[in-house]
């Protein structure tokens, strides 16, 4: 617990989750039988047809969600259909682009075991491999110079089924299938520092370049791909559940019950008695008990217009005003090391990339501004997941933290390297470029924040960064008071769960 | 010794009196109230914790396909299974989800599990049973079913109304379906496999073998189904299921979905043909037919 200064503070609380759907399973049904802008899916099924049914990798949801996921939930309820109409050739992919192949066990919690014993054994069931170079096909170019690339079979399929789940307002649309089923040539087009840049911000579809990008691609996909029917759905903020033994971290503290704040205490010292892999372990182990909140099928853009104001529902929080340093608390979990290590890479990405980047209208902080990030940002990296993260920070962060510079000096090499590679291919290692992916992430905030503090952070590996360490969040306030001035406005952004600060 | 006769001998009914029967305690009429109640239920909790379970993981080491189905099932429902072997119930109980658990109350043959008073008590405490008829739909066996739902007690009946004799599924009989007609809840559909080798009909000892139960999805009388189609329903997804159990999910989908699913009650034929269909008991094997029992000389 901290203490923020009186009269200059303020604390920006998530909202309340929204109610779960009652009948998920019928809803999925009425969303399949009744789409938006689209046949019935029923009518585009038939015999002696290639049917693919892509999906959203391990990095949605965050947390993992219990059992049955909702990507189980939508592929059975296709597959029934397909099967009522006799498709027998059916391929399921996993659509990470990418990102680091999913296990075994990993594949069967996101589709189930039902589908993954049916598929899998037979080759059926797999990781998009964006590094075969027969198995993928550049479907054309934008009038902007994007290149549209997708995984062969996808692009050959008379249908792609999409079942996505859209955890924030960055998720879905063509971002779907433009980069969930593309490669290094489709996705470079749009994770490049002049695109994040332009992006103010990736979360606000209406000013974001990286969505402008695949929806240019979408429109390639449109006349040269295959027919799109895409499926979104929406889960609310119910991540820790709302009696369960970690239910506090999503209630506001003035709200904290006695049981609250005794499970709290318990916590704390049973965390500080476990050693990290300890900590990792428990933590990585607990699965969200999200709720769905909306599932709708159809013409991919229809669709996504009614996730969006679904996302927005959830998390969209009014904030009047910026203000002079944000502070925020970050997680165990992001994206990217689900079961594995949160290296200081993805501390990074986490504060500035997606924490700064939840905002409509304008940032939190004003430009020039400081943030605070709480984070123990471990020099720790995880060998068989993130391997050219390894090498990312020790050769291209030690020689530059410039987006632009890196970019042209080093993106190359990494993504060609044949060693990242086989790695990506054959191993769980993200794609060679990736990291320098993640740095692109923060190209927005690093060029609109004057500093970046890290409490209890690593020192070496925070100054690697190019930020600057503190021990106490006192400490952190003091340092910004000579970045933004004496007595600075401070608003302390409150997480877990999610929230998109709608900035006036 | 006129007066021992007189407190023994039963008074003599006047002529053109009818004689009263007595209300009679066992069977259908047992009332199994009394074991309801929070001390019956921890009991029963114990039962499962410290003999059933065990019990069936030393014998069956069972394999549970479906569970995440009953995720968002709330209660009252009824669980209808097919019916090999006593293990049966044990087995549910030890492997239905423990939120659908602490109130199931399985049916069981009044003529059988609540002949004697005895056996009545124990099957009520031990196993929460409630006695119902099995040869007739009759209004107290349905009485006592509803009074549980209305307990909000989930069920479990075996639809077949007693356990296989040669380990084919028999005819269902439209009980099941006719309780969650009329209580308008929904019946999930269960398979059992492999119980009818750990404790087959006419046998007294378990012995090993692997069993697996799979769930279904829980399904709702149409509004104008009657009970005997319901029943019916109810069958033909206890038959994907087990298709879905022996060849994969898809496969079963698909010959679901093109009404070649293979039926549990096994070939309209003679009683040696129906077993011989079954195949050889695991650890047997059928000879081949060029296989020669002695060498040439």
């Amino acid at each position: 617990m901290e203490k923020l200064p009186v009269g200059r503070s303020r604390v920006i609380y998530p909202s309340e989750p929204l109610n779960g759907l009652k009948d998920p399973d019928g809803e999925i049904t009425q969303a399949l039988l009744n789409p938006i802008d689209e046949d019935p899916l029923p009518t585009l099924l038939t015999p002696g047809m290639k049917l693919t049914i892509a999906f959203d990798d391990i990095s949605l949801p965050l947390p993992p969600m219990q059992r049955p996921d909702v990507r189980q939930r939508i592929i059975e309820a296709v597959l029934d259909l397909a099967a009522e109409a006799g498709v027998d050739d059916v391929h399921i992919v996993a659509a990470l682009a990418l990102h680091r192949r999913m296990t075994e066990s990993e594949l069967r919690h996101a589709v189930g075991d039902r589908v993954y014993e049916a598929f899998a054994p037979h080759g059926l069931l797999y990781n998009l491999d964006a590094e075969d170079p027969d198995e993928m096909v550049i479907l054309g170019e934008t009038d902007h110079g994007d290149t549209v690339q997708m995984q062969r079979r996808a692009a050959e399929s008379d249908l792609v089924v999409y079942v996505n789940i859209n955890l924030v307002s960055m998720d879905g649309g063509w971002k779907s299938t433009a980069t969930g089923l593309s490669g290094y040539a489709g996705v470079r087009s749009h994770h490049n520092p002049e695109t994040m840049k332009k992006s103010t911000s990736f979360m606000d579809q209406e000013n974001s370049e990286l969505h402008k990008s695949n929806w240019r691609q979408g429109d390639i996909i449109k006349s040269q791909g295959p027919r799109i029917f895409q499926i979104e759905t929406t889960v609310n903020t119910n991540m820790f559940g709302y009696d369960g033994p970690l239910a506090m971290l999503q209630k506001r503290e003035w709200e904290w019950s006695m049981k609250d704040r005794a499970s709290f205490s318990a916590m704390q010292a049973g965390l500080k008695r476990m050693t990290a892999p300890q900590r990792r372990k428990a933590f990585h182990s607990w699965k969200a008990p999200y709720e769905l909140t909306s599932v709708q099928a159809g013409e991919v853009e229809a669709v996504h217009k009614k996730t969006t104001e679904m996302v927005y529902k959830q998390h969209l929080v009014p904030v009047a005003g910026q203000t002079d340093v944000v502070t925020m608390g970050l997680p165990y979990l992001s994206p990217y090391n689900v079961n594995s290590i949160m290296n200081p890479i993805l501390v990074a990405v986490q504060g500035l990339g997606y924490f700064f980047n939840l905002y409509r209208g304008k940032p939190v902080v004003r430009k020039g501004g400081v943030l605070i990030m709480s984070h123990p940002t471990p020099w720790e990296f995880h060998p068989v997941h993130h391997p050219s993260y390894i090498d990312f920070f020790e050769q291209v962060l030690a020689d530059t933290t410039d987006p632009v510079v890196m970019a042209h000096k080093y993106e190359k090499q990494f993504a060609e390297d044949e060693w990242y590679r086989h790695l990506y291919r054959t191993s769980n290692a993200y794609h060679g470029v990736h990291p320098f992916y993640m740095w692109y992430w923060c190209s927005h905030a690093l060029e609109h924040l004057g500093g970046v503090i890290v409490v209890g952070g690593d020192n070496r590996a925070v100054r690697r960064l190019g930020f600057k360490p503190a021990s106490t969040l006192n400490d952190a306030l003091e340092m910004a008071e000579d970045v933004v001035g004496p007595k600075p406005t401070v608003t302390h952004l409150h997480n877990p769960p999610i929230l998109m600060a709608d900035v006036t | 010794m006129r007066w021992l006769r007189f407190i023994v001998d039963p008074p003599a009914t006047p002529k053109g009196v009818d004689k009263r029967v007595p209300t009679p305690r066992t069977g259908v009429h047992y009332d199994t109230e009394w074991a309801t109640g929070s001390a019956g239920k921890l009991v029963r909790r114990a039962t499962v914790w410290g003999f059933m379970k065990p019990a069936i993981r030393i014998y069956g080491s069972p394999r549970v396909v479906g569970a995440d189905r009953l995720t968002d099932v709330k209660g009252p429902v009824i669980f209808a299974a097919n019916h090999h072997s006593h293990a049966d119930t044990s087995l549910l109980l030890a492997t239905i989800p423990a939120h659908l658990r602490r109130d199931l109350a399985p049916l069981g043959g009044a003529d059988y599990f609540f002949k004697s008073r005895l056996s009545g008590a124990l099957s009520a405490l031990f196993i929460g049973a409630i006695p119902i008829e099995r040869t007739k739909l009759s209004k107290l066996s349905i009485k006592n079913a509803e009074r549980a739902i209305k307990r909000g007690d989930n069920l479990l009946i075996f639809p077949e109304g007693g356990r296989s004799p040669d380990g084919w599924s028999r005819k269902h009989r439209p009980g099941a379906a006719f309780v969650a007609k009329r209580a308008n809840i929904a019946v999930i559909p269960t398979y059992l496999d492999g119980t009818g080798r750990i404790l087959p009909k006419g046998k007294n000892w378990p012995k090993r073998s692997r069993c697996a139960v799979v769930f279904g999805q829980p399904i709702k009388p149409g509004v104008d189904e009657d009970a005997r189609s319901f029943a019916e329903r109810i069958e033909v997804r206890i038959n994907e299921l087990a298709d879905e159990f022996g060849s994969g999910w898809w496969e079963a989908r698909k010959r679901a979905h093109a009404g070649e699913t293979p039926d549990l009650s096994g070939p309209d034929a003679g009683a040696w043909r129906r077993r011989w269909a079954l195949g050889p008991a695991p650890g047997q094997k059928r000879r081949s037919p060029a296989a020669k029992r002695w060498p040439d000389l």
